[in-house]
């Protein structure tokens, strides 16, 4: 059974009279352990293809299983549920509660699924030392540099074990080198501890960290790549060597 | 389910950040709270105070006033026809089991003198069954005994007034005064009793035996009359009972046919009383009343801030409901905030409002009385107020879109 897998998604959004189709009958499998990146220009539905794939928004058709589940037959609450155990949401603009000190945020999932205190406090100082901030707890967002908040919104991310990060452009706001930092402990996470990485890019050499690279363009797949990421941690080079897909410039 | 004591911190920090803004909040329930106790505290006092009055005059009392006269046509009012006798009144306490004491009354108004002082006063005829009747203690000396009035000495008891006009300081007790130049021995001092309702000095007053006042001071047309006899039920709910039984027995006493018309009324003055004690309830209902609108208001005001405490942390919404946060997650943490507010703001108000009925009895000297009830029901209604006006903009929050809030600048 994939770990994900989405059946001719449809995503229309009404504005007035006009109807703009964000994503046209999009299939897809995942299966657990891959590190997938999303690429494509603005518009292309990429963001709204982590959108369904995050519970955060419906298809107007399709269907999505997630661990087999129908998704779509799922109430607002359940997909919180599913939000809360299954995936670990990581933002370009790392989304910490602010004037909340870094342990409190990356306890937050905790506190959805009625862990008591003391557990919360446990798990979230694992996380944090498992992204490289121990003893940074007490921290507060704006007194932690743009890579430390990241490191934050990851713990948070894994705090639940979920099997699913989803990461939107989760180096926009950072550094080259920041960003390596950040790739490299996403990479370790999926290489050893087996979670499902989904991260959304526009840039090659972030999109090279990925085993798998599926591009969009239009709302719909116009390229879906494996390929054998380069086994050196550290990676400076460009993604240009990938040939670009015959479907590309289709209107 | 969200932890309620998590989601409790999560709402102080939250209300701590605007501390000005949550202050101003909670003043509009402080002042609603405060002016809901305050006035509830004066009227209390009011009623208090009636019936205080009533527990002075004497409480579960029945006045039996003789009939009116008929002289040719004329009716001539209540108290004009002298009917009633000291042996009516002995009836009525044998043979009335609803009722607990009687005191006939002989009175007039009479010079009183002693040594080179005088002064006219209201003497009243009676039995020792009197200060029971009224609730009336002795300060000093003994009361006189049935034995006195049996052989009607020459004894008497003296109100503070009295006392204050012929005695000055001095101790009354054993000294003579002379009531219409008749000598009577002071035997007791009557306690302060105060004014009536209508403004009467009650302390203006020589109680002696009655028989004494028939055969000495005031004389009577035949022999025995009262002109008034007071009679104390047993208890509040006795005064109906009673009421009936002395109509029964002086109907039969004094011989009136069942066709014929009293020669008496009975008149219950307790009920009176009661009467004006209840609109003073309903008055404080009234102020009470007044005073929870601004507790409205003030619940109003919480809605305000929190409608737009939930726009501003529209991005936070997002956040949470991301990672997972339940419709009422999200509905809980607004409405606990909302209530936080309100009981803060109301335990302030309890403070508020004490403070100040106590200021209105000392400036204005008003008995104010704060009961444990209006504070409690206060507090409640100011919960329920947080929990009313916090729904709305819970529930509003909780129906975010999580892609837009989070997206929300």
């Amino acid at each position: 059974m994939p770990l994900i897998e989405v059946h001719e998604i449809t995503k229309i959004y009404r504005l007035g009279d006009i109807e703009l189709k964000a994503l046209h009958e999009v299939s897809l499998t995942i299966e657990k352990g891959e590190f997938v990146a999303i690429m494509g220009p603005s518009g292309s539905g990429k963001s709204t293809f982590m959108n369904v794939l995050g519970c955060l928004d419906r298809p107007t058709s399709g269907q999505y299983f997630l661990e087999g589940i129908d998704v779509g037959g799922l109430d607002r609450d359940d997909l919180a549920g599913i939000r809360n155990k299954k995936i670990g949401f990581v933002f370009q603009g790392f989304n910490l509660l602010p004037r909340t000190s870094a342990i409190e945020n990356v306890e937050l999932p905790m506190l959805y699924n009625g862990l008591p205190a003391k557990e919360r406090t446990l798990h979230a100082q694992k996380a944090l030392k498992s992204v490289g901030l121990e003893g940074r707890g007490d921290h507060q967002p704006n007194q932690l540099s743009g890579g430390q908040q990241q490191r934050v919104a990851i713990a948070r991310a894994l705090v639940n074990d979920a099997p699913i990060i989803l990461a939107d452009e989760p180096t926009g706001n950072l550094d080259s080198k920041t960003s390596a930092e950040i790739m490299e402990l996403l990479t370790r996470l999926n290489r050893e501890s087996d979670i499902t990485v989904i991260l959304v890019t526009h840039e090659n050499d972030i999109a090279a960290y990925s085993k798998r690279t599926i591009r969009f363009l239009d709302g719909s797949i116009v390229s879906d790549e494996k390929m054998n990421p380069l086994p050196s941690p550290s990676r400076q080079g460009r993604g240009d060597e990938r040939v670009p897909s015959p479907l590309e410039g289709e209107g | 389910m969200i932890n309620i004591s998590s989601t409790i911190k999560i709402s102080l920090r939250a209300l701590r950040v605007n501390k000005m803004r949550s202050a101003l909040t909670m003043l509009g329930i402080v002042i609603g709270v405060g002016a809901v106790i305050a006035m509830l505290a004066v009227g209390t006092g009011a009623s208090r105070r009636i019936s205080e009055q009533i527990s002075k005059m004497g409480s579960n009392l029945i006045m039996i006033l003789p009939g009116a006269t008929t002289a040719g046509g004329v009716r001539m009012g209540s108290g004009t026809q002298p009917t009633l006798t000291f042996a009516d009144a002995e009836a009525i306490l044998k043979e009335s089991p609803a009722v607990s004491d009687v005191a006939p009354v002989l009175n007039g108004v009479a010079q009183v003198v002693y040594g080179h002082q005088n002064w006219s006063t209201g003497v009243i005829g009676t039995t020792p069954g009197m200060l029971n009747v009224r609730d009336w203690p002795l300060v000093s000396g003994r009361s006189f005994t049935q034995q006195d009035v049996k052989s009607a000495t020459k004894v008497c008891l003296v109100g503070q007034t009295v006392i204050e006009n012929l005695f000055g300081d001095m101790d009354p007790i054993g000294q003579v005064i002379r009531i219409k130049k008749i000598p009577f021995t002071v035997i007791g001092v009557l306690a302060l009793k105060g004014q009536t309702p209508q403004g009467q000095d009650q302390d203006d007053t020589i109680y002696v035996p009655v028989t004494t006042a028939q055969k000495k001071l005031f004389g009577t047309t035949f022999p025995g009359m009262v002109r008034t006899i007071m009679v104390k039920a047993k208890s509040g709910e006795d005064l109906a009972s009673a009421e009936r039984q002395i109509n029964e027995l002086l109907r039969q006493r004094h011989r009136i046919g069942p066709k014929q018309d009293n020669d008496f009324t009975v008149r219950n003055l307790t009920q009176f009383m009661q009467a004006q004690e209840q609109s003073t309830k309903v008055m404080t209902l009234l102020l009470g009343a007044i005073a929870s609108v601004s507790l409205l208001v003030g619940g109003i005001g919480i809605m305000n801030i929190m409608l737009v405490s939930v726009t501003e942390r529209t991005r936070e919404i997002g956040i949470r409901m991301a990672i997972g946060a339940k419709t009422w997650d999200i509905r809980l943490q607004f409405i606990i905030e909302a209530l936080i507010l309100s009981l803060i703001g109301g335990i302030a108000g309890i403070i508020a409002g004490i403070s100040s009925s106590l200021i209105i009895s000392a400036l204005a000297g008003w008995s104010t009385i704060v009961s444990p009830v209006s504070v409690l029901v206060a507090f409640g209604f100011s919960g329920f107020v947080g929990m009313f006006f916090g729904f709305y903009p819970a529930y509003k929050a909780s129906l975010l879109d999580p892609i837009e809030a989070l997206r929300y600048e």
